[in-house]
C-alpha cells in the first residue's frame, strides 16, 4: 500500500464507521448490544429484521414512506421541468427576482411550516394523507428541482430548440422527444435529490400523519419508547431505511458527477 | 419559388436590429449574407425562418404571405454555426427527423436519408451517435438533414465557421453542389469576405443591421456602391485615405498624386475618398503609370506564401498585401505602388462615384 493512500483509507473508515455499527447491531441481540463493547456480532441473530418484515406496524412505515416519497418526487419533477424551461429560456419581468425567490423557500426551516399547513390540511381533509406529506414537501422539492434543471437546461443551446421548430416539432413533440432526452441526466439528478430531501425529512412527515400515511422514520421514534430498548430492532430499521437511498444513488453516480461539474448540485 | 423580404424591421426594447430591409432571394443560386459579426446576418436569417417577429413588414415565399407563420409550417431548413443535432439519436434517425415529423412513409424516409447521407458521404456513420462524430461529420449530418427535408428554403448560419480550415475548405467547394438543382432558395451567411466571392451567385452586404448593397456577388465586388460596402466586402479592409480633385489630377493629403482617366477625369473639383483594396497595393514597381506611396512600416505578417505590411499613410494605416516574402524592416520607411486604376472614388457622404 502506498502511503499517500492511508489518509483517504482513514477517513472512508471514519465516515463508514457509524454505518458499520449501524449494520453490525442489527444483527446482534438486545442484550449484546447493551452487554458492552463488541466489534462483531458474537451470537448473529436475523430476528430484528424478521419482526420489521412481519409487523405491519413496522412495514407500513416503509410502505408510506416510499409511497409519499415517490408522489412528491414525481409531481415535483412534472413541475418543475416547464418552470425550469421558462427560467432557462425567456426573459421577463422579474425572472431572475423570482428564481431568487424561489431558492429562499429552502431557506426557512421546516418547522416555520408545520403549524399551517398542520391546520390546511386538516381543514380540508389531507391530514393523515400521502398527498399531506408529498405536497408538504413539495415546497423544498420544486425550488431544488427547478434549480438543478435550470442549470442543466442553460448547458443545451437554444440552437437545438430552433432547430427542431424549423424541422417541424411542435412544442410539445419537442420537449418529450428531443429536449427530455437530450437533459435526461438533469431529470435524473433533480429526481434523486427530490427522493433524498423527502426521504430524510421527519418534521412535516411526522406532524402531517397519524397512523395511516405514518412514515418509518416516525414508527422508528415511536416504536423505541413504547417496548422500552429493542435496539437491535431499530437498528435493522435504520440499516433499511439507508438502502433505498443507496439503491438510486447506484443508479444516477454518473448524472450527479455532471451536476457537480455544472455546479448546480 | 423566391423569398420575398418587404420592408422588414426588426426591433428588440428600444433597439432596432434590422433597420428596414427589402430583398429578394432567388432559388437555384447562393444568396449570400456577408458582414461583420453582429451585423445582423442571424438576426435577419431569424427572422427569415420565423423563429422571431418582425417588427414591421411583411414575408413572401413564392408570393404567399407567411409573415405571421410558425416556424413548423414555413417548410424550411437551418443550419447553425454550431453543431446542432439531436443527441440522443443516430445520424440516421438525426437526418429522418423532419420527415417523420412530416408523417412520410417509412420507404420514402428511408431512401431519402440514405440518398442524404450518400451525398454528404455519411454512409458509414449512420448508426452512430453525433457524440462520436467529428466536427465535420457533425456539421454534414446538420446539413445532411437540411437537404433531406426538400425544403423550400435553406438557411446556412456560418456553417462552416467552427470547422478547421481544411475541413471548411472541402466542406465549401461541396455545398453550391450540394443544394444545385433543388430548387431551394438558399441563403448563406457569413463573415469572410473570400467565402462570398468563392461560393458565388448574389450577395448582400450587412453592416449595422442594414443591407447596404444587394446583387451579384462578383458585381459588388467590383462596384461597392458605398464606401461601407467596398469595407465590408474586403479582407484586410480597404484602404482608405482622404484626397483633393483638382483639375484633371487627383491628390491625396498625405503626399501623392496621378492624372485621372475615364469616369473619374469628369468629376467636380473637391474632396473624396480615394480607396484600394490590400492586394493592389504592392512592395515594388511594375508598371510606369503606378503611383509610388512611402510610408514607415508598422507591423508586417507572413502567412503562407503571401506577406502584408501595414504602413502609415498620413493620418490612415495602409496595407499592402503580395505574394511571396518581401523583407521588410519595422519602422523604416518603405515605398509601395498602385495603380490608379484600381482605385474607387467616393464623395464625402460615402458614396462611390467613379
Amino acid at each position: 500500500m502506498r502511503k499517500r493512500s492511508i489518509i483517504p483509507i482513514l477517513y472512508i473508515a471514519f465516515l463508514m464507521l457509524p454505518i458499520y455499527w449501524l449494520v453490525a447491531m442489527s444483527f446482534k441481540t438486545t442484550q449484546e448490544i447493551l452487554g458492552g463493547f463488541s466489534l462483531f456480532p458474537q451470537t448473529w441473530t436475523l430476528a430484528s429484521y424478521r419482526t420489521i418484515f412481519t409487523d405491519p406496524t413496522w412495514y407500513w412505515g416503509y410502505i408510506n414512506s416510499i409511497a409519499y416519497v415517490t408522489i412528491n418526487t414525481v409531481i415535483s419533477v412534472t413541475v418543475a421541468l416547464p418552470a425550469a424551461y421558462a427560467f432557462s429560456r425567456y426573459r421577463f419581468l422579474g425572472d431572475k427576482q423570482l428564481f431568487f425567490w424561489l431558492l429562499t423557500n429552502r431557506m426557512a426551516p421546516a418547522a416555520v411550516f408545520a403549524l399551517p399547513f398542520f391546520q390546511l390540511y386538516s381543514a380540508v381533509g389531507l391530514f393523515d394523507t400521502y398527498w399531506a406529506v408529498a405536497l408538504a414537501h413539495c415546497l423544498f422539492n420544486i425550488p431544488l428541482a427547478v434549480w438543478i434543471l435550470e442549470g442543466f437546461m442553460g448547458g443545451v443551446p437554444k440552437e437545438l430548440d430552433e432547430t427542431a421548430f424549423v424541422d417541424g416539432y411542435s412544442f410539445p413533440r419537442f420537449f418529450l422527444k428531443i429536449f427530455l432526452p437530450t437533459i435526461k441526466a438533469g431529470v435524473g439528478v433533480a429526481a434523486f435529490f427530490c427522493f433524498m430531501f423527502s426521504w430524510v425529512e421527519l418534521l412535516l412527515a411526522k406532524t402531517l400523519t397519524a397512523v395511516y400515511a405514518k412514515p418509518i422514520a416516525a414508527t422508528m421514534t415511536k416504536t423505541a419508547s413504547s417496548a422500552g430498548y429493542e435496539l437491535g430492532l431499530l437498528a435493522a430499521a435504520g440499516t433499511l431505511t439507508i438502502i433505498p437511498g443507496a439503491i438510486v444513488i447506484w443508479f444516477v453516480r454518473n448524472y450527479i458527477a455532471k451536476g457537480f461539474a455544472l455546479g448546480r448540485v | 419559388m423566391a423569398l420575398e423580404l418587404q420592408a422588414v424591421t426588426k426591433r428588440v426594447g428600444q433597439a432596432v436590429h434590422i433597420k428596414e430591409t427589402s430583398l429578394v432571394f432567388e432559388p437555384g443560386r447562393f444568396n449570400v449574407l456577408l458582414g461583420e459579426t453582429g451585423s445582423g446576418k442571424t438576426s435577419l436569417i431569424k427572422l427569415m425562418a420565423g423563429l422571431d417577429r418582425l417588427a414591421s413588414g411583411k414575408l413572401l415565399m413564392n408570393g404567399r404571405d407567411v409573415t405571421g407563420l410558425s416556424p413548423q409550417k414555413r417548410n424550411i431548413s437551418l443550419v447553425h454555426q454550431f453543431f446542432v443535432n439531436y443527441p440522443h439519436m443516430t445520424v440516421f434517425e438525426n437526418i429522418a427527423s423532419p420527415l417523420r415529423v412530416a408523417g412520410l412513409a417509412a420507404s420514402e424516409i428511408q431512401g431519402r436519408v440514405e440518398a442524404a447521407a450518400d451525398v454528404l458521404k455519411l454512409r458509414p456513420m449512420l448508426k452512430r451517435r453525433p457524440h462520436e462524430l467529428s466536427g465535420g461529420q457533425q456539421q454534414r449530418t446538420a446539413l445532411a438533414r437540411a437537404i433531406a427535408k426538400e425544403s423550400t428554403a435553406v438557411f446556412l448560419d456560418e456553417p462552416l465557421a467552427n470547422l478547421d480550415y481544411k475541413l471548411r475548405e472541402e466542406l465549401r467547394d461541396q455545398l453550391p453542389e450540394l443544394f444545385a438543382g433543388r430548387g431551394a432558395v438558399v441563403v448563406y451567411a457569413t463573415s469572410e469576405p473570400a467565402e462570398a466571392l468563392m461560393l458565388g451567385g448574389m450577395t448582400a452586404l450587412m453592416q449595422d443591421g442594414r443591407v447596404t448593397q444587394f446583387g451579384p456577388t462578383a458585381q459588388i465586388y467590383r462596384r461597392p456602391n458605398t464606401l461601407v460596402s467596398a469595407r465590408v466586402f474586403s479582407d484586410p479592409p480597404i484602404n482608405a485615405a482622404p484626397a483633393t480633385k483638382t483639375g484633371d489630377r487627383m491628390r491625396l493629403t498625405a503626399g501623392a498624386e496621378w492624372p485621372l482617366a475615364g469616369a473619374a477625369a469628369s468629376l467636380a473639383d473637391g474632396p473624396y475618398t480615394v480607396a484600394v483594396r490590400p492586394h493592389h497595393v504592392r512592395p515594388m514597381h511594375a508598371e510606369a503609370s503606378e503611383v509610388k506611396l512611402t510610408g514607415p512600416i508598422m507591423v508586417t505578417e507572413l502567412s503562407g506564401s503571401e506577406s502584408s505590411a501595414h504602413f502609415r499613410l498620413g493620418e490612415d494605416t495602409w496595407v499592402s498585401l503580395a505574394p511571396g516574402v518581401h523583407p521588410f524592416e519595422v519602422g523604416a520607411a518603405h515605398a509601395f505602388y498602385m495603380d490608379p486604376a484600381n482605385c474607387f472614388y467616393f464623395a464625402p457622404d460615402g458614396a462611390l462615384v467613379a
